[in-house]
């Protein structure tokens, strides 16, 4: 009998070996950027995840630590010279602090009010990237980020920066997956399913809530610092109420509280509009029709849907083998 | 070992408790009963840090813990269970329990995330442990069931078995026995009863007469939000001013 936790490595490391030999199959430079945008997706959506899957608090900010971590590179390397790979973590505490200092008033509201917070928070950090010309550049964005380089191995190709976008995004993986396993996992699941029970138990709610706020902004911004370096241009509309939005539907479609899930998510609302331009006027109806379907027949998301169908397919495979004996 | 002064308790113009005074003693098993809309639930969320009392004060072992949030007083030891049943739904019976031992273990993000050693240790710890407070409880065999999924009955027992998990002084239940059939409530009493033998206080609101009578040392009578009576089960039972409230005499 294979124990439930060495089943979960197998499943790790076939999903990490597959997406590592993906490159092999997928030579194509097209394919590969979506591939790198996908990575990013997946890192944001595992993040925002850990906040709306398994503590249950809404953030329709999330691209703000999106943006904070890409602007922060953009602008350290290249205004201040400073080596790029101190700036990720720079950057990335950075955000972890505003997430910090954000979220103990704002992570004391619940529901509509937190996702109205969180909502006015993004749009704050929208405008200041549009306003503050001198040093973002405004809306006209920043360019000639310089692309991450390790000894004489320059970032700049789309194989390269697949490979190191994809090795920090499974990392992120499997640290998340530890984390929502443990006892800090549990925590947050309870404060999901009962916050009052959860206290009672020991559990400082809210401050849980802030400490996995600032972790989620944490992983965000660093996936901002890889999005700004491997696409050496960033401008405010990336990071924009749309694209927060559109993360809270990456971990809807792909299923609250499942790492993977994320990971399907992301990769199906990054390539759905690459493949809808053929219906061109028409694509954005029926990628809304898309994910209505999606969400009427998956509710649990696409990873719970996945699951149902396999266990489907086992019990019919099982009552044709009775049958035949 | 838990003293109540003088708590007041009021909800705009409506007094729910008034000047209500009360001690348990160490390692007994305490009733509080009354006619609906006495003010017991509202004692006990005052008690437990759930609502702020508009007076008064509550101590534990001599300690002050008037106005302290739930969280520090599951820290300090003292828990309660809910009328109506608070569990963790989405997460397995074991997993329930398992929260139970939050206070009794301390990995931290870091140490979750990268399963450093000593977390592993400590997971193991939760695991044993926690599956030795569902065979105290008797419901070890559906561990890996969804709690969501639970006859009444047994998500009484769980919800039991998860306070038992923070080691606590003293357990406060809020009416344990409702919505479940009488042999389910013979078997809490026994479950009860192994409490107290741990140590630990038990508290509980409880409409049940049989049960409440059968287990309580002591009985404390609320009516409209005053304390009407304490003593033995006998003592209670056979004063007039408890015979009045319940039977509604002048």
């Amino acid at each position: 009998m294979i124990t439930e936790e060495k089943r979960q490595i197998f499943i790790f490391l076939i999903f990490a070996l597959a997406l590592l030999a993906a490159p092999v199959f997928f030579r194509e430079s097209y394919l590969l950027t979506v591939l790198v945008f996908i990575g990013i997706h997946t890192m944001l959506a595992v993040a925002l995840n850990l906040l709306m899957g398994y503590a249950g608090q809404i953030s329709l900010g999330h691209a703000a630590f999106f943006g904070l971590g890409a602007y922060l590179s953009g602008i350290l390397t290249t205004r201040f010279g400073l080596d790029p790979w101190l700036v990720i973590i720079l950057a990335a505490l950075c955000a972890a602090v505003v997430a910090f200092v954000i979220g103990f008033p704002i992570l004391k509201l619940k529901g509509h009010y937190l996702a109205m917070a969180t909502l006015g928070f993004g749009i704050i950090i929208y405008i200041v990237f549009n306003e503050t010309v001198d040093w973002t550049g405004g809306p006209s964005g920043l360019s000639s980020i310089p692309s991450l380089q390790i000894g004489t191995i320059i970032f700049d190709s789309d194989l390269y920066n697949y490979y190191l976008v994809w090795i920090i995004t499974l990392c992120v993986m499997l640290l998340s997956i530890n984390l929502s396993q443990s006892r800090i996992g549990r925590a947050l699941r309870a404060v999901h399913d009962s916050e009052v029970a959860a206290r009672v138990m020991g559990i400082n709610a809210w401050f849980l809530k802030v400490q996995i706020f600032t972790v989620s902004a944490f992983i965000s911004a660093v996936a901002g610092s890889l999005y700004a370096h491997a696409l050496t241009f960033i401008s405010p509309a990336s990071f924009g109420f749309n694209f927060s939005v559109e993360l809270v539907t990456m971990v809807v479609v792909g299923g609250l509280g499942s790492i993977y899930g994320s990971f399907l998510g992301a990769a199906i609302l990054t390539v759905l509009p690459e493949f809808l331009r053929v219906f061109e006027d028409f694509d954005v109806v029926i990628y809304g029709l898309l994910l209505i379907i999606m969400n009427m027949f998956m509710p649990g998301g696409l990873i719970s849907g996945l699951e149902m169908l396999a266990q489907k397919v086992v019990l019919k495979i099982k009552k044709k083998r009775h049958a035949d004996a | 070992m838990l003293k109540v002064n003088n708590i007041t308790k009021t909800f705009g113009g409506l007094t729910a408790l008034e000047d209500v005074s009360l001690s348990v003693c160490r390692g007994s098993i305490t009733g509080i009963i009354g006619p609906n809309g006495a003010g017991k639930t509202t004692l006990f969320n005052i008690i437990t840090g759930l609502y702020t009392q508009s007076a008064g004060e509550v101590f534990l072992e001599g300690k002050n813990i008037s106005y302290f949030p739930p969280e520090t007083l599951a820290g300090l030891g003292l828990v309660r269970t809910f009328q109506n049943v608070e569990l963790f739904g989405q997460m397995t019976v074991w997993e329930n329990v398992m929260v139970g031992l939050h206070t009794k273990s301390r990995s931290g993000f870091f140490s979750c995330a990268f399963k450093l050693p000593r977390q592993i240790r400590e997971e193991k710890f939760i695991r044993e442990k926690s599956m030795h407070w569902l065979d105290f409880t008797g419901i070890a065999d559906i561990a890996r069931m969804r709690a969501d999924n639970l006859p009444f009955g047994k998500s009484r027992l769980l919800e039991i078995s998860r306070a038992l998990a923070l080691e606590p002084r003293i357990v406060l239940m809020d009416e344990p026995a409702a919505g479940l059939n009488s042999r389910e409530t013979l078997q809490l009493a026994a479950v009860i009863r192994r409490i107290k033998e741990l140590g630990i206080t038990v508290v509980l609101v409880e409409h049940d007469m049989d049960l409440v009578m059968d287990i309580c040392e002591v009985i404390i009578v609320l009516n409209l939000g005053k304390k009407l009576a304490q003593g033995t089960p006998r003592e209670v039972q056979e004063n007039p001013e408890v015979i009045a409230a319940y039977l509604g005499e002048d």
